[in-house]
């Protein structure tokens, strides 16, 4: 396979995880934004932030508004993660490697991109928005079970998958330190209930509300929280759950290709701290410390990748 | 008002009642209803967008990928018709790559002056770096789309030759695509030959021509200008459909005399190149030295037999327009034969007499650049306003050699379907023969290209045109 053609598929399917999680996060937004009506500009500012175009965001306007807010998430060309332009970049690289894809793959990603463009052509009302929410997550469905249904199980598959969990764990790690203030035992005494609005925010954002009550029997705790979308190896959006991915991913490569590089060695570490490691051991370190390690450790590691398999040159 | 009746009709060829290989289709057509057929007619559009069959057009920022409309009514040509047109255009493609290695080596044919040496001399298209060089398998023109116009029941001729890089065969693929799966019934009905088997009689084609340096397996590639081309689209699907790479010039190298590609697994030699880039661009250190397109070396590494390009470079001196008026000769300078296609009689503007009668008779002729494609640079007379034709009067007298001139041919016309039924439109073919060391192929069908306006005989997609599926008839 091409270098140029594994790089197309990685950031294809990073920009798809992307547009889902910048999807996910207008819809926290927005949800909270209905429950409490009051303080709730604070909410986007920390949601800009979490899909970290906070800057990009002050750059062009001068306060917080709900409606500014959701649009630049949704569709503002100027900002990258917003949906419109994660699809549209998705789409650019799938006709990049459009050799590498299935038919019914690239159909998929086309169909969201065509849908999405006309949705999103002009600005969403808010009555508008729970139904294009919900399109976009049709689209993401769609485009994940042609993949999982018709594509091999081989390299091309391996990249996709790379790009897919890279995305994913960056963004819950993200999430989390954008929000480790509330989650700090300092603040929070261990054991006590979490500002409900404030928990809410973060199982919404990474779709874990329902599972979170389900294994913890609703008792609803930082520790819990942290402790789930870290080390929880049944949550699929957790960080060991997508260490644990990209391992397998880049060992099947590894496997396939005959050839160890320094990128299998770096996951290797990654995965074994995210294995091992224990929630008390990450509130002694300091969680913004931790999750700071883990988002440069995940920089490093697609860095890596990138020169490993040759996606530039 | 254009007088129809000037035309030859492909579907009824003047009468009341069908022409024979359009006689089953005019039954099944007569059982079905108007508001069904517009309703699969727009169903077929949103077909080409969900695969995203479009092509970009340049200068046209915002919606810059577009759908060449697509017409449902099938250009139909009978197992008789198709086998005479094959004849004439094999034997054509012959004299073409004859005459190509003639013009690199020993220029028999300038000699015994069949062909004026000025015109090779002093032709942008002849490459003297292909001077002496004997492309692998002797093939310089792997794949050729020749341009057909049809005037009458028997007369068919040649409007261009096309042997550089010609494009649409994607269109062919995809048109017969959408029809099975919009008329099933159709083709249970009417038995039409198969055009699936292109991609793969392609890639066998292209390794039947690997160069010296191939050991074993024969490794062909697709190499793109890249993603904003306005054939990027064909590029990548018959990459796909071959189950090649798809590279540009960023991909490749030099690796130890060979041309590679950078792969996951590091750089990997390829045999044959099936380039979609123009000579110009191909090698920045032998031609064009701005190209970002090309791979820089490609032509030493090509002449010392490390890699076959297909087309091979320089093969556009055969296709060039003032040349095209020399093809009866040529043909029958290589093959010993009339030619059995016919050409279309053509004014060298370049010869004073020519370019008198020319002059005088602009409003009746059409006249091209020489080097121009896309229908861009042209004037076609008895659609053009006096303006326009004074306009083209001075290009013309100031610069004569760079055009050439051609009665209006009546180009047959084909049925499409518009709102108010069928309605005939003028059409052109283009079918893909394929050359190989062994053999020449045609795969049975081509772009059938349709002007979509009423009387317009511009059928270039740039211009308003569409396309038809194109069926030929099994025995």
């Amino acid at each position: 396979m091409l270098g140029k053609t594994a790089g197309g598929l990685f950031w294809l399917f990073r920009y798809l995880e992307r547009s889902e999680n910048s999807a996910r996060l207008i819809e926290t937004g927005f949800r909270i934004a209905l429950t409490r009506p009051s303080g709730s500009d604070d909410e986007w500012q920390s949601v800009l932030q979490t899909a970290a175009v906070d800057q990009l965001y002050a750059t062009k306007y001068d306060e917080i508004d709900q409606a500014q807010a959701i649009d630049f998430l949704l569709r503002d060309k100027d900002n990258p993660s917003s949906v419109l332009s994660a699809i549209a970049n998705a789409r650019q690289n799938a006709r990049l490697t459009r050799t590498a894809l299935t038919r019914e793959v690239w159909e998929a990603i086309n169909d969201a991109y065509m849908g999405l463009k006309e949705t999103l052509s002009r600005p969403v009302p808010p009555k508008h928005l729970p139904e294009v929410l919900n399109q976009i997550r049709q689209h993401s469905a769609q485009v994940r079970g042609a993949m999982h249904g018709t594509m091999l199980r081989n390299d091309i598959f391996d990249f996709c998958r790379l790009g897919t969990f890279l995305e994913r764990a960056d963004n819950t790690a993200r999430i989390l330190d954008v929000k480790y203030y509330v989650l700090l035992p300092s603040v929070t005494q261990i054991g006590s209930s979490l500002d409900n609005v404030q928990w809410e925010t973060i199982l919404r954002s990474v779709a874990g509300a329902r599972s979170y009550r389900w294994l913890t029997q609703g008792e609803i705790t930082p520790r819990g929280i942290a402790e789930f979308l870290i080390f929880d190896g049944r949550m699929p959006r957790s960080l060991r759950f997508a260490a644990r991915k990209i391992k397998s991913n880049l060992s099947y490569l590894e496997e396939n290709y005959g050839t160890r590089h320094a990128c299998h060695d770096q996951v290797d570490v990654l995965e074994a701290r995210l294995r091992h490691g224990t929630i008390d051991d990450v509130f002694d370190e300091g969680l913004h410390e931790f999750l700071t390690e883990i988002m440069n450790d995940l920089g490093h590691l697609g860095g890596q990748i990138e020169q490993d398999y040759r996606f530039l040159g | 008002m254009t007088d129809q009746s000037r035309f030859f009709d492909e579907m009824t060829g003047g009468q009341d009642r069908p022409r024979q290989p359009y006689g089953p289709y005019d039954e099944w057509f007569c059982g079905e209803n108007l508001k069904d057929l517009r309703k699969k007619s727009a169903e077929a559009e949103s077909f080409f967008r969900r695969t995203g069959i479009t092509f970009n057009v340049y200068g046209a920022a915002e919606a810059d990928e577009r759908l060449i409309p697509f017409d449902i009514v099938p250009r139909i040509i009978s197992a008789r018709e198709w086998s005479k047109l094959t004849k004439g255009i094999e034997q054509r493609v012959r004299a073409i790559n004859a005459f190509l290695y003639d013009i690199y080596h020993r220029q028999e044919i300038l000699r015994a002056g069949r062909v004026p040496r000025e015109l090779i001399d002093k032709n942008e298209a002849f490459l003297p770096q292909m001077i002496g060089v004997s492309p692998p398998g002797g093939v310089y023109t792997h794949i050729v789309g020749t341009d057909l116009v049809r005037t009458g029941e028997d007369q068919f001729y040649v409007l261009e030759d096309n042997a550089r890089t010609p494009s649409g065969v994607s269109y062919m693929l995809e048109n017969r695509e959408t029809m099975l799966q919009m008329f099933p019934e159709l083709f249970s009905r009417i038995k039409v030959q198969p055009v699936g088997t292109y991609p793969a009689s392609l890639r066998r084609s292209l390794a039947a021509c690997s160069p010296q340096a191939c050991d074993g397996d024969c490794t062909v590639a697709v190499l793109t200008p890249g993603i904003h081309n306005s054939a990027y689209f064909e590029h990548a699907f018959l990459a796909d459909q071959m189950g090649v790479e798809l590279v540009e010039g960023n991909d490749l190298r030099v690796v130890d005399g060979r041309i590679a590609m950078r792969t996951t697994e590091g750089y990997k030699a390829i045999d044959v190149l099936y380039r979609r880039v123009d000579d110009d661009f191909l090698d920045p250190l032998n031609f064009n030295p701005d190209s970002m397109l090309g791979v820089p070396g490609i032509m030493d590494v090509y002449r010392a037999g490390g890699i076959t390009i297909a087309n091979a470079p320089g093969t556009g001196i055969s296709d060039d327009k003032a040349i095209y008026s020399y093809m009866p000769d040529i043909v029958e300078f290589y093959t010993g034969e009339k030619a059995i296609l016919q050409n279309v009689p053509t004014h060298r503007c370049s010869e004073p007499e020519a370019l008198k009668y020319v002059l005088d008779n602009l409003a009746e002729l059409v006249v091209k650049e020489v080097h121009g494609s896309g229908g861009y640079g042209m004037l076609v007379g008895p659609a053009a306003s006096k303006r326009e034709i004074e306009e083209f009067r001075a290009k013309l007298t100031a610069r004569p050699s760079n055009y050439i001139a051609q009665p209006t041919l009546a180009l047959s016309t084909c049925p499409i379907l518009t709102s108010k039924g069928l309605a005939p439109r003028h059409v052109d073919l283009r079918p893909y023969v394929l050359m190989s060391p062994e053999q020449i192929t045609m795969t049975p069908g081509g772009l059938t290209r349709v002007a979509l306006k009423e009387g317009s005989l511009v059928v270039n997609s740039s211009q308003g045109g569409g396309t038809k599926d194109t069926w030929v008839l099994e025995e």
